[in-house]
């Protein structure tokens, strides 16, 4: 299937896509497209958010919707997260449903309470009677001194909490697919997306679709170790992958797409195959997703390892601003290919 | 029941010098001429540290850079008025209150560099480290405030942020909490008009930003924030209330930025180049120039010599900051606790950053 391939680069889809006719278009534009179709056909859906309307659109991933849509159904809010959060919400449980966007997922946290004493509350306590289709777009930044509170990632603040779901879409297809499934799954929906993201190209069609919230996919096939990667890290461990399968170790890769829910079967069936798991994730190590993962697994399927899990994540500290620090401090393609070794040689 | 009026509410507008550098002698704050000549000396290097900033962004020299040019009246004016150990939080734009509270200038530069050993303050500066996150550190100052006041001491703490900031919750938040309990505290909103790309007239329907004080139950004022005098003297008279228990001061500055909201930004996409043209002319050195000149404090020859002794000092601490050791990668985790964590110790060797 060309919707479930991964390419590292754009030479590498082009070469790939040369004498399809099947389209390419790069991940910011699959966002740009899901949203504007969605505005098209859909007068409950708007975008909310800070700077919206700027000529850039996020990162080109609401351009111009606002010319084409007007500015109340594209709107630009005062530099409010929690407020805006509560707005969206209040619009949510009307009939509408908003698409929230922050430039960064380092905004998130000041909308907590009303993203988990609120959205994630109300089907529960409202006895199913009412839900809250909100779904809050988030951007997770690196490089350019994005430093300590223009960085993060924070999946697991939320994946914590029942009644929120959180989806963390690695390639343009599954931006696309995830978007309008979150749009329409009447949950509130967290998308955490990541910068790095944006201009990797990959097969999506024109039409509309939905990618199933809560199933992962295989990027790669192997015998010798699975290596989960989220987001970004899908691609640093395709890259760990090749370079592996040189020495003649073969990685699969597991792309979960969501986090929660979390398609433990997927990777159970991997494990089963492989005996050995490595888990790449854009954050932080303690209390993770790939904590999470070792968990079920553990409660799920003991016995299937045949070696200690090895997880890559960032170390136990914030992001440094300073370029050198910062290169130091992200761990990538060959942290990958020492943690598959490790697990391999146990 | 006939309807009563029970609360009226009152802006006031401070200018004392206009845009011709003329002044209203009986608004005039106390300044003798050397202090005059000082605050004017400190826009020159402000200007020139901003300017330098600016320009070694595009040589990739510093990284991304949020511009002042416009602005140095309300921040030099403000900043100027607080006394050296009153506590100043301040948000990521104000490089030229940290240049008049003589802020090691190499350490600026390192900061934009992307170098947090640049905001590890020193010893004797009463400043907290740019905030990045909009407004969010308003009622940091309103703790810090009262902090003092549970202490004793006779100091105040300042926030400073944009017109962007007051639309936080954090912002009326720490207004309120001033009102209620009298903090000494100086709100210092930065109005440039601009929130990145949204003008101010979508952040807030009021007509003044300073009127919002009015809800939280004290003075608010909105003062012309090219004019550095009438900067200085509301920011002055609102140390003086507040050090005698008079309670909380927010004061607008009304001004203008003059450049793209940071070396990312490219303003031409969202407002017109005549709009800016017309701020330029406004731009609050000119002022005080006109203002000097007719006092007979300053000639070309004056503001030469201070010119070119400020793009030595800048060229100098260049110099310095780009002279300074990269930082040892064992700083990735060094602070982040008082002591490494067993975690930490592993990754320490894990990452090969142990020496
Ligand atoms: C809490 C938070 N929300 C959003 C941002 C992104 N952001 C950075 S600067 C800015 C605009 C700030 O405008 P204003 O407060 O007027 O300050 P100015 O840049 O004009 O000095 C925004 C939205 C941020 N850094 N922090
Ligand atoms: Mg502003």
């Amino acid at each position: 299937m060309p919707w479930t391939k991964i390419y590292s680069n754009k030479e590498e889809f082009e070469k790939a896509a040369a004498g399809s006719t099947l389209r390419g278009i790069t991940y910011k534009e699959a966002i740009l497209e899901a949203t504007s179709r969605m505005l098209e056909q859909d007068k409950s859906v708007f975008v909310i958010g800070e700077g919206v309307d700027d000529a850039g659109g996020v990162f080109g991933t609401t351009k111009n919707l606002h010319l084409k849509f007007g500015k109340d159904r594209v709107m630009d809010s005062p530099l409010a997260e929690n407020g805006i959060t509560g707005i969206a919400i209040g619009a949510a449980i009307s009939g509408m449903r908003p698409i929230l966007v922050h430039m960064r997922v380092d905004f998130l946290p000041l909308t907590l309470d009303q993203i988990i004493n609120h959205a994630a509350k109300w089907h529960y306590m409202f006895g199913g009677k009412l839900s809250v289709p909100l779904v809050v777009r988030a951007i997770i930044g690196r490089g350019w001194g994005s430093a300590a509170q223009h960085s993060q990632s924070l999946p697991s603040l939320f994946t914590n909490i029942p009644g929120l779901r959180v989806l963390m879409p690695a390639t343009p297809y599954d931006a696309k697919g995830l978007l309008r499934a979150a749009v329409y799954d009447g949950n509130p929906v967290i998308i955490i997306e990541h910068r790095w993201l944006y201009d990797h190209m990959g097969h999506v069609p024109e039409d509309d679709y939905t990618v199933p919230i809560g199933k992962g996919i295989v990027r790669r096939e192997g015998k010798d170790a699975t290596v989960v990667g989220i987001s970004y890290m899908a691609y640093e461990a395709m890259r760990a992958a090749e370079a592996l399968s040189k020495e003649g170790i073969e990685t699969e890769v597991i792309d979960p797409r969501t986090v929660k829910p979390l398609d433990m079967g997927l990777i159970i069936e991997s494990v089963k195959k492989t005996g050995r798991l490595v888990i790449a994730d854009t954050g932080w190590k303690e209390c993770s997703v790939g904590a999470e993962i070792v968990a079920r697994i553990m409660e799920e399927s003991c016995g299937i390892l045949k070696a200690p899990v090895v997880r890559v994540n960032l170390p136990e500290t914030p992001t440094p601003a300073s370029p050198a620090l910062e290169k130091a401090y992200y761990p990538g393609v060959d942290h990958i290919i020492s943690a598959v070794k490790k697990t391999i040689q146990k | 029941m006939p309807i009563n009026i029970i609360e009226k509410i009152e802006i006031k507008y401070l200018q004392i010098v206009n845009e011709k550098g003329e002044a209203d002698s009986s608004l005039m704050p106390p300044l003798s001429n050397d202090e005059i000549k000082k605050l004017f000396e400190t826009m020159i290097l402000a200007r020139t540290f901003n300017h330098r900033a600016l320009s070694l962004q595009r040589e990739g020299r510093i990284g991304t850079y949020a511009s002042i040019w416009g602005q140095e009246a309300s921040q030099i004016g403000s900043a100027y008025a607080l006394d050296k150990d009153d506590w100043i939080f301040p948000s990521f734009r104000e490089s030229g209150v940290f240049v008049e509270k003589g802020y090691p200038l190499w350490m600026l530069y390192r900061y934009w560099a992307g170098d947090e050993r640049g905001m590890q303050i020193p010893e004797g500066f009463y400043l907290f480290p740019m905030s990045v996150p909009v407004g969010t550190h308003v009622p940091h100052a309103t703790g810090a405030a009262w902090a003092m006041r549970l202490k004793g001491h006779r100091k105040v703490a300042a926030a400073y942020f944009g017109d962007g900031g007051s639309s936080k919750g954090d912002f009326y938040e720490g207004m309120n909490f001033a009102g209620v309990f009298k903090a000494p505290v100086i709100f210092l909103c930065q109005n440039n008009q601009w929130a990145i790309s949204v003008p101010r007239a979508r952040q807030t329907a009021a007509k003044t930003i300073a009127q919002k004080a009015a809800a939280c139950g004290f003075e608010g004022i909105q003062v012309d924030g090219n004019d550095i005098f009438a900067v200085y003297k509301a920011t002055k008279d609102a140390v003086e209330k507040a050090k005698n228990g008079g309670g909380p001061t927010l004061i607008e500055c009304f001004t203008y930025r003059l450049d793209d909201h940071t070396t990312s930004d490219d303003a031409s996409r969202y407002r017109t180049e005549e709009e800016v043209e017309v701020w330029k002319k406004k731009e609050p050195l000119i002022r005080l120039r006109l203002f000097m000149e007719k006092k007979g404090l300053w000639t070309k020859q004056y503001e030469d010599e201070v010119s070119k002794k400020a793009q030595e000092t800048v060229d100098k601490e260049i110099q310095k900051a780009e002279a300074f050791a990269a930082p040892d990668p064992a700083d990735i985790v060094r602070y982040t606790y008082g002591e490494l964590t067993p975690r930490q110790k592993r990754e320490l060797k894990e990452f090969g950053w142990e020496k």
